[in-house]
């Protein structure tokens, strides 16, 4: 038998929430009992979420995983050779870099992910972390600017503008502010505050590789000149702001963050901001009131948050993947990653597979693969095992595809021609028990709740469009209130301020073009119960 | 609440935080932390503290979902409602914990042990329906299991990292 060297258990919120705990400590315990010569490490996840906890064994020829491993599974592992790493066990699974659903994926913003101690600058410097940064820290703000132009990547949080036209708008921005505290500054913000409904990607950066998110802000702020940065990260991420929060303590220790980084005589200031449970705060300019203390209230542009962003300043807002893709950019050429992709979708989307999926996860593409590869190839089709019916793309305000467009490419332009949105590559699997009139009724209810309120076609348009459906599902006056919530998609669509109300039609239309017999008659007799 | 023990409490947070720029959030989640909620006569030293009006104060406390004005209960359930966990049976998960605790979303059990909250996306879409209970975030919770892990969290102290590994999984 291989020597077993590593014992890898996942720390990540998925494994967590399914026992992982729990497994780490009775394998823990079993290591303390035999004397044996074995770390015990809590790494990140691989993002295959239907594999947690996975286990993994490292030998002198690699690493082998075991999973779905639950705690009532671990004695029996142990019984059947886990330290030895014998695969003499039923979820035994082989060396990890070979498993198909891992091998088939193209893994360049989550390389590192779910193979270091996420907490770890020797295993991040070990795995490649920092190289775009050592060779950032050579390079002028406007040659930084320039790979970034040339990478093509746009951004990943949902609207897809250029990042590089973002960053150079930034870069010629004056920050002289006469009056303001913060004159002469400009900022990096990081938007973490990844609330669409069946996304992850940016979790999992700041759960597995948070130096990642770290090294990409700091080149950012060398390309723009900026030496404050914030990370507005969601209070649902308990786990996320504990390891940032340590990544960035330990990066400081190193000199990696602060003042005078590596001895470059170059400063970046990095603070992880906590949001307090409002989606709308994921909008760019809501979120800037929010991160300046107020209510999160979406501000009219201009001005351009480039321009005028947080505490009036010239400011990068980005995504959590955005700013991850950037050390491989540099560190490889803006050239290099502009040779994933098609079209004017260039580089690599981090997918994300989840609701009523087989094998959910997060699913690493170049873009141009399409829909029915990813759920049905990677995903494996339900976890119910009945037909796929719908698949909501694109967060809750994207729309509800059904199975006639779901050859198309996985690439923004194909998608808005579908009249669908990508966003943040969040693909919501549904099998054929949704009822989806409830489902656009959700759809409006959710703008109720979480509006904030600025704008009448969000505000009052969304309270209007849950009474009409429900007029339409007790079937009253139907005809004329489809036409009426037509009409009210109208106005929420051209009249809004923002994605909020302006989207929140998508899968309301959608639901209703494409799965008429939901809102007819017949069928809502029997879908009371949803 | 003691007025001398509120004073400290927020001047203590204002001068931890002094130098950030905008601190009202970072104070108010330290505010809720210490006592669960942010009571109304905080409101008046916060607004003299941070030199804002009470309006404003109460402006942002009131827009954010996370703030309590009113004591909540032992235990924070919060419970998915979005897409995702719909799509593996979030609703019927839903439906059952209203129905066991016998109250409806942001109010608190009788016992005073529960505050049942909704929250749209707890990020573990892949193996929902997702769940939080204080700060452990439970996947594939079923009906029958939540309906078990509301008892004990009913019944005296538990450990909720403990809770989160025994229960069964899957």
């Amino acid at each position: 038998m291989a020597e077993v060297r590593t014992i890898y258990v996942p720390n990540d919120t998925t494994a967590q929430s399914l026992g992982a705990e729990d497994v780490a400590r009775q394998i823990g315990r079993a290591l303390g009992e035999q004397q044996a010569d074995i770390r015990l490490v809590r790494n990140g996840s691989r993002g295959a979420c239907w594999l947690e906890p996975l286990v993994e064994v490292e030998t002198d020829s690699g690493r082998v995983a075991y999973g779905p491993v639950s705690p009532d599974d671990v004695p029996g592992l142990l019984a059947a050779g886990l330290l030895e790493a014998r695969p003499d066990h039923a979820l035994y699974l082989g060396p990890t870099d070979e498993i198909p659903w891992l091998q088939k994926q193209q893994r360049v913003t989550f390389s590192r992910a779910g193979i270091i101690d996420p907490v770890s600058l020797d295993d991040y410097q070990a795995h490649g972390g920092f190289a775009g940064l050592e060779k950032a820290l050579a390079m002028s703000p406007r040659q930084l600017v320039d790979e970034v132009t040339a990478s093509g990547l746009r951004g990943r949080g949902g609207a897809a503008f250029p990042a590089g036209i973002k960053w150079n708008t930034v870069l010629e921005a004056s920050a002289d502010n006469p009056g303001n505290p913060q004159s002469g500054r400009k900022f990096i913000v990081c938007n973490a505050d990844e609330g669409d409904s069946g996304t992850f990607a940016d979790r999992l950066v700041m759960e597995a590789d948070p130096y990642l998110l770290i090294e990409g802000m700091i080149i950012a702020g060398l390309a723009v000149g900026a030496e404050y940065g914030f990370i507005y990260l969601r209070s649902e991420y308990p786990i996320a702001l504990q390891r940032l929060n340590e990544a960035i303590e330990r990066a400081e220790a190193e000199s990696w963050l602060g003042s005078d980084i590596r001895g470059s005589g170059k400063h970046f200031h990095l603070e992880v901001r906590l949001g307090a449970g409002a989606y709308i705060c994921g909008e760019e300019t809501s979120l800037l009131d929010s991160l300046e203390g107020k209510r999160g209230m979406v501000r009219p542009k201009p001005p351009l948050p480039a321009l005028k962003g947080a505490f009036g300043q010239p400011t990068v807002v980005n995504n959590v993947l955005t700013l991850a893709a950037v050390p491989w950019i540099v560190e490889h050429g803006g050239a290099a990653y502009a040779g994933y992709g098609q079209g004017r979708s260039l580089g690599t989307l981090p997918f994300q597979l989840a609701g009523n999926i087989r094998r959910g996860g997060l699913v690493e593409l170049a873009f141009g693969a399409t829909l029915r590869e990813l759920v049905e190839d990677f995903g494996g089709g339900t976890l119910t095992g009945r037909p796929m019916k719908a698949i909501q793309a694109g967060g809750p305000l994207g729309a509800y595809m059904p199975e006639s467009q779901w050859d198309t490419p996985l690439d923004y332009e194909a998608f808005t021609e579908a009249g669908a949105v990508l966003g943040h590559g969040g693909i919501v699997v549904f099998d054929d028990t949704v009822d989806m009139a409830q489902q656009a009724r959700f759809a409006m209810e959710f703008c109720v709740v979480e509006s904030c309120g600025k704008c009448t076609p969000c505000r009052i348009g969304s309270v209007r469009g849950v009474e009409v459906i429900d007029r339409i599902i007790d079937n009253v006056n139907r005809t004329s209130n489809l036409a009426l919530l037509d009409e009210l998609c109208d106005t929420m669509e051209y009249g809004s301020l923002c994605a909020m109300g302006g989207m929140t039609p998508n899968p309301v239309r959608s639901a209703v073009r494409h799965f008429p017999e939901a809102f007819e008659p017949s069928s809502n007799a029997s879908a009371g119960a949803a | 609440m003691n007025r001398a023990a509120l004073e400290s409490v927020i001047q203590g947070s204002v001068d931890r935080h002094r130098g950030k720029p905008g601190p009202l959030l970072v104070i108010l989640h330290d505010l809720q932390a210490q006592w669960g909620y942010v009571p109304d006569e905080a409101v008046p030293l916060l607004a003299e503290a941070l030199t804002l009006t009470r309006a404003e104060i109460h402006g942002v406390i009131s827009f954010y979902h996370d703030f309590r004005t009113t004591p909540g209960g032992r235990h924070q359930v919060q419970v998915c409602r979005a897409e995702a966990c719909q799509a593996q049976g979030g609703r019927q998960l839903e439906a059952a914990v209203r129905e066991h605790l016998g109250i409806d979303w942001h109010d608190t059990s009788a016992d005073g042990m529960v505050t049942l909250e909704p929250v749209y996306c707890l990020g573990n879409c892949a193996t929902g329906p997702a769940v939080r209970i204080d700060d452990a975030i439970l996947g594939r919770v079923t009906p029958d299991r939540m309906r078990t892990l509301l008892d004990d969290l009913q019944r005296e102290p538990v450990n909720i990292s403990g809770l989160m590994t025994e229960a069964p999984h899957g």
